[in-house]
């Protein structure tokens, strides 16, 4: 029974640092509509520079600053989304499209970076004993994952607040209006590249919290951990939860993360060892092929996109009568 | 640096070249950026193995090379087949995902979105059937032979920059001299328009994916022949593929070649110069550039 608890805090805590990422990912995608196909590269630069900061003195890498854990989270945040401005203010001025090539290349790139920058990131080997929270606790498994659990619980609660507070302030206002309608936006004197630039470097800084969590509740990464194939597990989280809707990022990650662990449990114990790497290959087809259909099928995922307004027009008594859309008006 | 690095660069340039031109074709025409078509490559160079392997097997033993070459009859005839099988594959996405998307009027980014999915399924199924251990096509191993100035080829490499060129200047040719080509302009200028003048827009969208999937078997087979096979050869191919398509200017045939040249000289400068380990962010440092300096590319026309 403690076993079960104690997995099934594991298990949401996991699937709560990718509903951070998901987070994220909707104030690029689901309120202004920029495709990111970078995440991977954007949370292993946060993931990296929390562990650097954090991790006690060493001569593997560089640093060891030996900060305290809120610091390399806060640190992990503000240089992620300093990266994801860069890239961001490059492409999001041309077609829609070239945003994502550039982050697909800026993937590349900073695994590439990881990998190579030895002296920096101690390469392929990784970085260890990165501290983890209530570390005092280690040695009582089930209070340790349970305040582990707590703590990002409150991540995420803290941040679905904040960003449901945006969403329904002017500023997440503008970001709808310039997705749906740019020449609008325009018209009423709004610049769609600035607004569009903070909400991407934002969901950027959030991505870059989410890999710093991660990597302080694992207290190893590699750059192995930062391939493609994690980009697009968020994705899927995203869209089966339902873009536009910050309920339906975290519900998709979990939603997803847990099929990703089941059918990940199935394979190990249907197929024999030296099977196991290529059965593995089917749980990504799975994936896909579940992504592609809910495009095809119910684009809006489980929960749809969240009909947002200000609290103003909510306080307001609705219209008396609606507006008549006969053809007769024109 | 030796001369021999452009001779190096320019090889790997025609296999990155032919696969931008299929992307070039897609972004002008299909308007959206297809990042599954790197696995078009793989797949290709996939279905030209098993089909070669197939014919081995049924000729009773691998068939003895051709000439100088490093393969038998078995490779060309398997290549024609791959292409066959590779564009048939494409019409079969474009069929399930892409069709119903673009009828549907679906935003572009969609359809980019639903690209990236199909990319990650069509390479894990690689993966599934054929796992990712390396293969080859051949076994034998080939002299490079001194072609004067200090340059060395093999005879492979000299024939697949041949093919590439011969390709270049067939499809081309086919865009601006024929009327199919004529179809596949109006069609990139105006959609709506094109279809209101006649043209028959649903077999213009066969023929890119077609072209596309083809040229792409092609660039699969090169690079199998020349380096090796893998299934997550198309993904390491697919940013130098934008690179490229982007900096000859989308749209442009002969742009996405002369530019797949480029890149394939600059990696192989890089290798040379600062290291075999940065590699992969040459392409990158290029998208960068150009989307900074000139984002239409050198042969394309502003938006």
């Amino acid at each position: 029974m403690i076993d079960l608890l104690s997995y099934g805090a594991f298990f949401l805590s996991v699937a709560l640092s990718y509903a951070i990422i998901c987070l994220g990912l909707n104030v690029q995608w689901g309120q202004t509509g920029l495709f990111n196909v970078g995440i991977a590269g954007f949370v292993a630069i946060g993931a990296y520079v929390s562990a650097l900061l954090t991790t006690p003195e060493t001569v593997d890498h560089l640093g060891g600053f030996g900060l305290p854990i809120m610091a390399g989270w806060l640190g992990a945040a503000l240089a992620t989304g300093f990266a994801t401005f860069l890239i961001g203010a490059l492409t999001i001025r041309l077609r829609a499209d070239y945003l994502a090539i550039a982050t697909f290349g800026a993937a590349v790139a900073i695994h590439l970076c990881i990998l190579n920058l030895q002296s920096v990131t101690s390469g392929p080997f990784g970085i260890g004993f990165i501290p983890r929270p209530f570390a005092n606790l280690a040695d009582r498994p089930l209070a340790f994952s349970l305040a582990n659990f707590a703590l990002l619980a409150a991540v995420v609660l803290a941040l679905y607040l904040a960003l449901e507070h945006l969403a329904r302030s002017p500023w997440g206002r503008v970001l709808r209006a310039i997705r749906e309608d740019e020449p609008a936006a325009l018209a009423l004197g709004k610049s769609a590249v600035r607004f569009r630039l903070q909400a991407f470097a934002l969901g950027g800084a959030i991505m870059g919290l989410a890999g710093a969590t991660q990597a302080h509740f694992i207290g190893y990464i590699a750059p192995d951990n930062y391939q493609p194939i994690l980009t697009f597990q968020v994705w899927a989280m995203l869209i089966v939860g339902g873009s536009g809707n910050n309920r339906g990022a975290i519900l998709g990650a979990v939603v997803v993360w847990g099929i990703w662990a089941l059918s990940g449990s199935a394979v190990a114990s249907l197929f024999p060892a030296e099977q196991q790497a290529r059965a593995a290959s089917l749980q990504i087809v799975m994936i896909g092929l579940a992504l592609c259909a809910i495009l095809l099928w119910r684009p809006r995922g489980i929960l749809g996109e969240a009909r947002i307004m200000s609290r103003h027009v909510l306080r307001r008594s609705p219209p008396a009568t609606p507006l008549p859309s006969t053809p007769s008006e024109t | 640096m030796t001369p021999q690095v452009l001779m190096d660069g320019l090889i790997a340039g025609a296999m990155i070249g032919l696969g931008a031109i299929g992307i070039t074709l897609t972004y002008s025409i299909l308007r959206f950026s297809n990042f599954a078509h790197g696995e078009f490559l793989s797949w290709g160079a996939y279905l030209a193995l098993a089909i070669a392997s197939g014919l081995g097997y049924l000729a009773g033993g691998p068939a003895s090379p051709i000439g100088p070459f490093s393969f038998g009859w078995t490779l060309p005839v398997a290549t024609l087949l791959g292409i066959a099988l590779t564009a048939g594959l494409a019409l079969l996405v474009d069929a399930l995902l892409f069709g119903p998307l673009r009828n549907r009027g679906s935003a572009v980014i969609i359809l980019v979105m639903a690209s990236f999915g199909a990319a990650l399924t069509l390479r894990s199924l690689l993966e599934f059937i054929f796992t990712s251990k390396p293969v080859y096509f051949t076994n034998a191993l080939q002299i490079a032979r001194p072609l004067g100035g200090g340059l060395r080829a093999t005879p492979d490499q000299l024939l697949m920059l041949g093919l590439a060129v011969v390709l270049v200047l067939a499809i081309h040719l086919l865009l601006t001299r024929t009327a199919i080509g004529r179809s596949m302009r109006a069609v990139s200028e105006n959609r709506q328009l094109a279809g209101v003048a006649g043209i028959d827009v649903r077999m213009v969208i066969r023929t890119v994916w077609i072209f596309g999937a083809g040229l792409a078997c092609v660039a699969g087979v090169m690079s199998g022949l020349l380096v090796q096979i893998r299934p997550q050869m198309g993904l390491d191919l697919l940013l130098p593929l934008f690179a490229a398509a982007i900096l000859g200017g989308i749209g442009s045939v002969p742009g996405a070649m002369i530019a797949g040249l480029i890149v394939g000289v600059a990696e192989a400068m890089t290798v040379q110069l600062i290291g075999a380990e940065w590699r992969a962010a040459v392409a990158f440092v290029i998208l960068v550039a150009i989307l900074l300096l000139r984002p239409r590319g050198l042969f394309g026309r502003p938006e």
